[in-house]
């Protein structure tokens, strides 16, 4: 087994462990269930009162994260779907795109949470909104990983490229900029705003050039005297080369470009163009990429790789994919204190940086406490091809393990378990068997319900699952006495068993009370009556006695016989049929039995006669009938017509 | 394709409606009540459509869905109309013609309210050996169920505890799910199966259905006629498909004017040639590919089963169990 990283969490759970008294747990469904007990009893009896559920993952029960499991699980199953038909060198905007969608969908998420955050102020609800801040930071986190590494392994964008897409990660994760420059602009006397300078060093800092420039011409009006040094610090932004991806310029070609560039800045500072104004001067420094003129400004980074980016844009903007990690140790050691300890979200981001992709993901699951984020991005990493498929000893590879952790944690939702379904779908080693077993346990409360899950069932052929719930509606409909939902349950399952169970039902019913119960259904059979041998003897008896009640005693009568001939009557029954059969044998006006039916009845009468005690009052009048039809019928046979 | 709004809700749905809006008026519906299932808690919510005025942005349709401060109390309670002998039973479907309502269940019974009355009106015991699944009024005192052996029953509430007519499927009995009238010729209804069949009925003709179509892959939850033009018909499926159906006879004539006839002509589609058409509804083609039938996919893309839909004028708004409730209000009808 392998070590643990961390140090196991310990949960208080309250209300539990008080007196002395010992803790018991079971695994429950999903959750764990603990308890109060006393391992040894001493005398008395030591019961408890209540089981505690700990749930271990209480995002799934929160309204506003649902949206994110029910839009990913959308995205997630579109992706599965996209993959088979395009050749994989061509589906790499297809995967960027993907996963611009589960980026947005988590944004959404996130704004909802800070919305409600935001207006909810009762006092009450403190705790509330405490979890709805926490929340939201570890969206953010996320996020900030995602963007990352879609960044890095997804769109995998060359050197040039690359830190171009860097920026937009940071800019996009420092929005804090642009409502500072607004409330800047906006006041009465920009130059004179305590922020102005951090605005325009932010801008800088996030590459933003042309902004620095439009904030630094409002300083440029008002001091007349040093126009031309905000020209000149004007000109060298505006000369700033910027790489252009789908431009011709080459790689080289750009790098030339801006190592002249950088010259031409150096012999600015170096030239003390700039001394007489401080501010430019610091500008001055970033532009060529000094680390302590960066570092002056920490608040405004405010974050390591903001630092990082920065720093690579103005000392190395052609950085090569594989040189990232080297810069992003050096920029962390540089900007964080020897003291302070480096947060999960700092090394997860190195891991990334260091195109570690295993320690990203472990990381992540350590530090998450719910497999969403990982097993989403796992498999998505896993349709790019960047994942080696490294199998585990205990389970299939990497993809697979995490999409199945996160729909077991899924389908112990009461709601959820839906979309779980999905998910087993697409594990194709283990998903089938997990899906099979979960399926049986989903609880069956109402009819609609139980035909979900049959259908679900059904279209993945898995005919034990189907037999087993429809036995349990069946059953569940026969105790409550419904007997017609429990046929149309067995003919759904096919289950010919079950479908005798209830024709015996309706048959001791008839027995006890002399007419048939629930004749909508049992007239009505059609098909369905085929399934097994007793339900057609309903089915058929049912009818005799229909065709009796309308006065067709011929059809009747042949009805009948063949009833007893065609030995799907239960043998309990024929004392029965043999009774009814007693007035068409009376029948004087019409002549029903030819001497051969009378015969085959004849020996029904004996199997009857010799197998049980029965009323010698009927038997004799059976007799004597049986023997009236038969020399009826021997005369009207032998009768030639004249 | 574009007008349909999808928003995220947090509950899978069993249940969506459009507030009736005044015939007069000739606007759109916009407010909308939904009933969740399958949660601890289950609600019913009241939502609002709004529509934003184009911005500078392209989409001039965005549409906000969102929760209004409307208030809903519960009125009457009328617990355990429906139960077994020791338990609860589920009660499936409810119906209302103010200020009549009908409810039926898994229980087998039919029973009767006012909506003003406390106590139940009446109730029709063992109405049926199976569950009924749904139910509808057809005319003032009569009601429509279907069942899960696939019998449509007909009832009489002022006569007796029996049905009046019943109508069934030869072949299998497949469990019926949903029904609904035509609201011009009250004798067509259509229903919707397990096998995701939607069957025409004509209820004074004969006990088998008018006509058969295939329609779902999976158990049809829904069948609605579009309330003022019922040349269109709407069905939602377990199979996560929403299909608008558009029919027309054979005859130039515009819909409209094909008013009520009460003597059937004949069941061929093809009107006589000449002045007198016989007013035959365009559902009761038999064959359906006599006559035309267009079916269209009002959903974008694959989702987990539509519980529930309903229409009214331009708008669609439809649940799913992947807890998105989408609306269209560009329908053409």
């Amino acid at each position: 087994m392998e070590e643990v990283d961390v140090e196991p969490t310990t949960t208080l759970i309250p209300g539990v462990g008080l007196k002395q008294k010992h803790l018991g747990f079971e695994w429950g469904p999903g959750d764990i269930l603990v308890y109060e007990t006393n391992f040894r009893p001493a005398g008395e009896r030591s019961g408890c009162p209540s089981v505690h559920v700990v749930r271990k993952d209480e995002d799934i029960y929160s309204p506003i994260l649902r949206k994110l499991f029910n839009e990913s699980h959308h995205i997630f199953v579109g992706l599965q779907n996209i993959t088979e038909d395009v050749p994989s060198k061509n589906k790499k905007p297809q995967f960027v795109s993907i996963s611009k969608n589960y980026r947005s969908v988590i944004r959404a998420c996130m704004e909802e949470l800070q919305h409600v955050a935001g207006v909810t102020c009762c006092a009450h609800l403190v705790l509330f909104v405490l979890r709805l801040h926490s929340q939201v930071s570890i969206l953010l986190a996320t996020e900030l990983i995602w963007n990352l590494c879609e960044v890095l392994f997804i769109d995998a964008a060359p050197a040039g490229c690359l830190l171009l897409h860097l920026l937009d990660w940071v800019r996009l994760h420092k929005a804090d900029v642009d409502e500072k420059a607004k409330e800047v602009l906006q006041s009465d006397s920009p130059t004179n705003h305590l922020a102005y300078w951090d605005v325009v060093i932010s801008f800088i800092l996030q590459g933003r050039v042309d902004e620095a420039r439009h904030v630094l011409t409002k300083q440029a009006s008002v001091q007349a005297a040093s126009r031309t040094l905000y020209q000149l610090m004007d000109t060298l932004l505006h000369k700033m080369p910027v790489f252009n991806p789908s431009g011709t310029q080459t790689l080289t070609e750009f790098d030339m470009k801006w190592r002249h560039w950088h010259e031409e800045c150096d012999r600015c500072l170096q030239d003390k163009s700039f001394a007489s104004n401080p501010h430019l001067e610091t500008i001055c420094k970033i532009l060529l990429g000094d680390e302590d003129a960066m570092l002056e400004h920490k608040e405004l980074l405010g974050t390591w790789y903001h630092f990082l980016v920065s720093r690579l844009l103005f000392s190395h903007p052609t950085v090569k994919p594989a040189e990232l990690h080297y810069y992003a140790k050096s920029s962390m050691d540089m900007f964080l204190d020897s003291r302070s300890v480096p947060e999960p979200l700092d090394s997860i981001l190195l891991a990334a940086f260091e195109f570690d992709l295993h320690q990203v993901i472990k990381d992540c699951s350590i530090a998450l406490n719910n497999w969403w984020f990982v097993a989403h991005l796992t498999d998505l990493l896993d349709h790019c091809k960047l994942l080696q498929s490294h199998n585990l000893h205990f389970g299939s590879n990497l993809r697979e393990f995490l999409v199945l952790e996160y729909a077991s944690g899924l389908v112990s939702h009461h709601s959820l378990w839906q979309l779980a379904v999905d998910y087993f779908d697409h594990c194709p080693e283990f998903g089938r068997v997990y899906l099979e077993l979960q399926l049986e346990r989903v609880p069956l409360e109402t009819e609609r319900k139980a035909l979900k899950v049959l259908r679900i069932c059904e279209q993945r052929h898995m005919t034990e699952q189907v037999r087993s719930i429809c036995k349990i509606m069946a059953k569940r409909a026969l105790s409550n006495n419904r007997l017609g939902s429990a046929l149309s349950w067995s003919i759904r399952a096919k289950d010919a068993g079950f479908a005798t169970l209830i024709s015996e039902r309706f048959l001791q019913d008839y027995c006890t009370r002399g007419s048939f119960s629930d004749l909508d259904l049992i007239d009505n059979l059609g098909p369905a009556m085929l399934l097994s041998d007793r339900l057609t003897f309903l089915g058929k008896y049912r009818e005799f006695h229909r065709l009796y009640g309308e006065n067709k005693f011929t059809e009747a009568g042949k009805l009948l016989l063949s009833l007893m001939t065609a030995k799907i009557a239960p043998r309990s029954f024929w004392m029965t049929l043999l009774t009814d059969a007693l007035p068409l044998l009376e029948q004087k006006e019409v002549h029903i039995y030819t001497h051969t039916h009378t015969h085959t009845l004849s020996c029904v009468f004996v199997c009857v006669f010799q197998g049980e005690d029965v009323e010698t009052a009927k038997l004799e009048l059976l007799r004597l009938a049986l023997a009236r039809n038969l020399a009826m019928a021997i005369v009207k046979e032998g009768t030639v017509e004249a | 394709m574009d007008c349909i709004n999808a928003k995220y809700v947090s509950q899978k749905i069993s249940k969506t409606r459009w507030r009736p809006v005044s015939a007069s008026s000739l606007q759109q519906p916009e407010l909308l009540a939904t009933g969740s299932w399958d949660n601890e808690d289950n609600k019913v919510s009241i939502w609002s459509v709004g529509e934003n005025g184009g911005h500078d942005s392209t989409d001039e349709n965005v549409s906000g869905v969102c929760c209004t401060l409307q208030t809903l109390s519960v009125l009457h309670t009328w617990e355990g109309a429906h139960h077994y002998q020791c338990a609860r039973a589920p009660c499936t479907a409810v119906v209302c013609s103010s200020p009549e309502l009908v409810s039926v269940g898994e229980d087998g019974r039919v029973v009767l309210y006012k909506a003003d009355q406390s106590r139940i009106v009446r109730t029709i015991e063992n109405a049926d050996s199976s569950t009924i699944h749904a139910v509808t009024f057809l005319r003032t005192a009569e009601v429509l169920t279907v069942n899960s052996i696939g019998q449509l029953k007909l009832w009489d509430l002022r006569q007796g505890n029996e049905p009046a007519q019943i109508l069934t499927l030869t072949g299998d009995r497949v469990p019926l799910h949903c029904v609904d009238k035509h609201p011009n010729q009250q004798h067509i209804v259509a229903t919707g199966g397990q096998d995701g069949m939607l069957c025409i009925w004509d209820v004074r003709q004969g006990s088998v259905p008018f006509s058969l179509m295939e329609a779902h892959s999976a158990e049809m939850w829904e069948v609605h006629f579009h309330p003022s033009n019922p040349d269109h018909l709407f069905t939602c499926s377990e199979d996560g498909s929403l299909l608008h159906w558009e029919t027309s006879s054979g005859s130039d004539t515009p819909s409209f004017l094909q008013g009520r006839n009460s003597s059937m002509m004949s069941r061929s589609a093809t009107a006589p040639a000449g002045g007198n058409q016989s007013l035959i509804s365009a559902w009761l083609s038999g064959d359906s590919s006599k006559g035309r039938l267009e079916t269209t996919h009002m959903l974008p893309s694959q989702t987990l089963s539509v519980n529930s839909l309903d229409v009214l004028g331009q708008c669609l708004v439809c649940g799913t169990d992947g807890e998105a409730v989408y609306i269209h209000r560009r329908v053409l009808v």
